[in-house]
């Protein structure tokens, strides 16, 4: 089974009719190219993928272990040998192989990686998701505008710009959404709401100005309007052909990968899809191939459908995880922590594409070196400058700034933008 | 596949545990009528507290609204001690009470029912610990939470816990005092005494030193050196086969950011040396330090918490980032344009400072200190206002010349929806079984509704996974399902008429009486439905209050 990429294709041809999602506003829903919104898909890699087993083998050195590379269609860029579908679609984004952070726990990686800012125990600050639902809202959209699929332990977070930002946690799509449906028919239901309207009134007197504060109405509404809209159809990726589903396969992932695809295509703004399973301390090498059986075939066909449907040019997707993972391959055939050079992928959205960015030391490095080093890959790139990148990318001005509830004044990122990055 | 072998035994103990952590929290009766009396001389503190406000709302030109009727106040005082509405046992019981000063009589009841040193010390333990649940090897913040409601229990007075929390040593098991520095404990890195010392001063003292780590504080005096002084407190602590300990040998080192050289720091407090003893460990200095009687930040900080906690908004927020006290000369320039939160005039003593005092001159006394604020003014007052006018709301609410409507914390949410599911008390006599659900239930609904963290006193608004929870969520389904063993299902079956029904669903849900127009609404509704149907209407009526803003906001 090579690439299933002329399946895809005819898949695309035949479901033309699926961009017309029944109930919303076609105009747009149908946008393409650069007239749409922009989106952003974060393919998030729980637990801190190894960028040996990934976008930066170094294969016979001390440090590679027995990952293999293969060419890409870029000319010139080799990546791992578990991921053949990647290697035929990452020309359509950019490899960044010389990420740095300071952060080498779960928790904080995490936080300075969904951020751009390292943890600050006064305040949180929000993720780009949902800064992005901030910045740049869609009345049209009657289900949640930040959306995380597969959520592990730590979901995308409004921060200081609100809980409403928070992602909206779906855990597994193809569950169904949780408390989504009314536990008694319509009839009951409108009888129900419409008791609530007295209800509440009577509990508005005197205090209309302090409940309207509490947003309780709206969310109420707004829930009942995400209960029965037809957009929610955008979760249902049976509807999908059967060949476009094998395309992403046939797992979890897979399955966040083709709603996350769906959910843009909807005119959400923020998608996140978590696969866990990176943190890899002991089998290394077996744990990163079965991780790459889930994320080569599902990223692959993310990136490909976008581009099918003329979606990429309006979706940031950013592939990425807390940190990296050691050069040094300890006693259990394991990597460890490694947050000072790692990779991530990140294009579309009217990015340029096809740049490498960045290297790591090639050169075998000694055991004590690769313990111990404190010395920078080339050209290091660090989390904020991509934050901004990507925030400017999207129609956010990224450094704005936004006075916190507390009354700090914050950007939204410290960074500056990566200007080989812009088109 | 041997290990699956071992799975009956695992689950074996993991039932023992689970059964054994619900039964050794000791059964109590409800609080006899000699142990729970009002603290003896309320009378001292109470109308300094309310001519403090009369004062400020004249000086304000504010008019205080009406005071409220005494159920509401009743459902204020269970949520914010007990993290629950009142029962119908306990409304009827209050209702039937006609001595005087109930409100001050049942506050008492309720400080010294066990629901309350357990929801209480979950609140505090925030501030103090955090939320996380750490390191379980070296981290045990049930243990920690079982000490504190235990000290709160036994109403000791609270410098004893803050020393204890700082200079204690042993075994995080043993000793749960210790957990506060465990808490500061990462297995790679060892104790973390700057994120300690930040905690410890946002903790005890209600000031964020926290950034002065890597810079001068910016809109405030903290200086980078101050903070590593601070920080040097903890630089003996060691953790051994006994424990935490300290180890005199240690020295504390910091790196220079500009140089990179790294040089020992002595320990120093930024303020108040003659406050530090010279004699005792370095942690033990600390905590006499911080508890010392003349360093005003420790009572100003804990009645903000405590008052923050009985309101659901703190007297100056955020709850932990307290202005020096007014008149308190402290080294250091002072921040340009930096004023009072609350907009003290020159020579005008601060609430904090007179609930302070107060609560130091009567021994430090927690339960007395919840007394004197919930029988104040301010806590009585309505929450609603004739005045639709934002700006005045506004300084109303500034002032506390108007109860401040709050989202309820989702603890208090479940708390509520497991009360009103039952007509008699839900306490620690309660049926196991129903405990014991309580228990495993209330961590799915609480990570579901959304945990503020330690940030629980932040003005928030609701959210719609909140919405969708309470509307659709399978607890909300339990509760109103009227069976046998729900109230839901006892009022259909008993209550005596259509008036009476509803009065019941309304007093164990909302804890009070229908209004007239909402008489008006359900009682023609109730009559056409036919006795079958009873079960049904039942449910309808509880899921819309349930749904209803009021049940979800403290007000």
């Amino acid at each position: 089974m090579n690439l299933s990429r002329r399946d895809l294709l005819k898949a695309a041809f035949a479901s033309g009719v699926s961009f017309a999602l029944p109930g919303l506003d076609l105009r747009a829903a149908n946008q393409r190219g650069n007239e749409r919104q922009k989106s952003l898909i974060v393919i998030w890699l729980g637990g801190g993928a190894s960028q040996l087993e990934t976008w930066d083998p170094h294969p016979a050195t001390k440090i590679g272990g027995p990952t293999k590379s293969i060419k890409t269609k870029l000319p010139g860029l080799e990546i791992a040998d578990l991921y053949p579908r990647v290697a035929e679609q990452i020309h359509e984004l950019n490899v960044i192989r010389s990420l740095v952070s300071k952060e080498g726990d779960h928790e904080r990686g995490t936080y300075l990686l969904k951020t751009g800012y390292r943890p600050d125990p006064t305040l949180i600050h929000p993720s780009l998701g949902a800064i992005a639902s901030h910045e740049l809202p869609n009345d049209q959209v009657e289900i949640p505008a930040h959306i995380s699929l597969l959520g592990g332990q730590y979901p995308a977070r409004g921060g200081f710009l609100g809980e409403m930002f928070d992602a909206f946690k779906i855990y597994d799509p193809s569950n169904g959404i949780r408390n989504l449906k009314a536990r008694v028919g319509d009839d009951r239901q409108q009888q129900r709401l419409k008791a609530l309207e007295v209800v509440s009134k009577s509990f508005q007197a005197g205090r209309r100005v302090q409940v309207e504060n509490t947003l309780h109405q709206l969310t109420v509404e707004r829930a009942l309007r995400m209960m029965t809209s037809e957009q929610l159809k955008a979760f249902e990726i049976d509807q999908e052909p059967q060949a476009i589903r094998d395309a992403y396969s046939d797992t979890q992932f897979g399955h966040g990968c083709l709603a996350a695809r769906r959910l843009v295509e909807t005119g959400v703004r923020a998608v996140e899809v978590t696969l866990q399973g990176w943190d890899t301390h002991a089998n290394n090498f077996t744990g990163h191939e079965t991780q790459a059986k889930q994320l080569d075939p599902a990223l692959a066909a993310l990136i490909h459908d976008l581009k099918q449907r003329d979606l990429l040019a309006s979706t940031v997707v950013l592939c990425i995880g807390e940190f990296g993972r050691t050069p040094k391959i300890n006693p259990l055939e394991g990597r460890d922590h490694w947050p000072k050079g790692f990779s991530c992928l990140v294009g579309g959205g009217g990015l340029r594409s096809g740049l490498v960015i960045g290297e790591t030391d090639t050169e075998p490095q000694t055991e004590q070196d690769a313990n111990k080093s404190t010395t920078l890959p080339h050209d290091p790139i660090e989390v904020p400058d991509l934050f901004a990148t990507i925030l400017r990318q999207l129609g956010v001005e990224f450094d704005k700034e936004v006075l916190t509830p507390i009354g700090r004044p914050m950007k939204f990122s410290s960074g500056k933008p990566i200007e080989r990055l812009m088109a | 596949m041997r290990w699956k072998l071992l799975l009956p035994g695992i689950v074996l103990l993991a039932v023992i545990w689970l059964v054994s952590f619900v039964t050794d929290q000791p059964l109590k009766g409800i609080a006899t009528e000699e142990s729970a009396r009002p603290t003896a001389d309320l009378d001292e503190s109470i109308p300094k507290v309310n001519s403090f406000f009369a004062k400020r709302w004249a000086g304000e030109n504010l008019q205080p609204v009406k005071q409220a009727d005494e159920l509401a106040v009743l459902r204020r005082i269970t949520l914010a001690l007990m993290g629950t509405v009142p029962s119908l046992e306990e409304i009827r019981a209050f209702e039937q009470d006609s001595g005087p000063d109930r409100l001050q009589r049942w506050t008492a009841r309720f400080l010294h029912d066990r629901r309350y040193a357990e929801y209480f010390a979950e609140r505090l333990a925030r501030g103090f610990v955090g939320v996380e649940g750490g390191q379980f090897i070296v981290y045990r913040r049930d243990r920690f939470l079982n000490w504190l409601s235990g000290q709160l229990e036994a109403n000791r007075p609270y410098p004893e816990l803050v020393r204890e929390m700082i200079a204690g040593n042993g075994l995080w098991t043993d000793e749960p005092e210790v957990n506060f520095v465990m808490a500061g404990y990462d297995d790679g890195e060892g104790f973390n005494k700057n994120k300690l010392a930040g905690r410890a001063v946002r903790a005890f003292l209600g000031q964020r030193i926290d950034c002065a780590q890597c810079h001068d504080h910016p809109f405030d005096h903290w200086k980078q050196n101050e903070f590593a002084g601070l920080a040097a407190h903890f630089g003996q602590l060691k953790l051994s086969p006994v424990g935490v300990r300290e180890d005199r040998d240690l020295k504390f080192e910091v790196e220079d950011r500009h140089t990179l050289e790294k040089k020992v720091v002595e320990p120093a407090v930024p303020f108040g040396d003659q406050w530090e003893p010279t004699k005792g460990t370095r942690r033990e200095r600390l905590a006499a330090w911080v508890t010392h009687p003349e360093n005003r930040r420790l009572e100003r900080a804990i009645v903000n918490r405590v008052w923050g906690l009985l309101f659901g908004r703190s007297w100056i927020e955020p709850v932990d980032d307290l202005p020096d006290p007014p008149g308190e000369q402290v080294a250091g320039p002072n921040i340009e344009g930096a004023k009072h939160p609350k907009s003290l005039k020159a020579g005008e003593r601060d609430l904090l400072d007179l609930l302070g005092a107060d609560f130091r001159e009567h021994g430090y006394d927690l339960r007395r200190l919840i007394e004197v604020i919930v029988a104040s003014k301010p806590f009585l007052l309505e929450s609603k206002s004739d005045s639709d006018d934002v700006p005045r709301l506004d300084r109303m609410k500034e002032h506390f010349a108007i109860f401040p409507l709050t989202r309820l914390r989702p603890e208090q949410v479940i708390g509520a929806l497991y009360q009103a599911s039952s007509l008699t008390t839900v306490d620690q006599n309660s049926h196991l079984i129903s405990r014991f659900i309580k228990l495993t239930r209330s961590n799915d609904f609480v990570k579901e509704y959304g945990d503020l963290g330690e940030n629980e006193l932040e003005d928030r608004a609701g959210t719609i996974p909140q919405a969708l929870l309470r509307m659709n969520g399978n607890l909300t389904k339990e509760t109103i399902d009227a069976t046998p063993f729900t109230a839901s299902g006892r009022i259909s079956q008993m209550a005596p008429n259509d008036e009476k029904f509803l009065e019941l669903c309304y007093l164990v849900c909302l804890t009070r009486r229908p209004a007239a127009e909402e008489a008006d609404y359900f009682l023609p509704l109730l009559k056409q439905v036919r006795p079958k149907r009873r079960g049904q209407a039942v449910e309808d009526l509880y899921w819309t209050l349930f749904n209803s803003p009021e049940f979800a906001w403290n007000h």
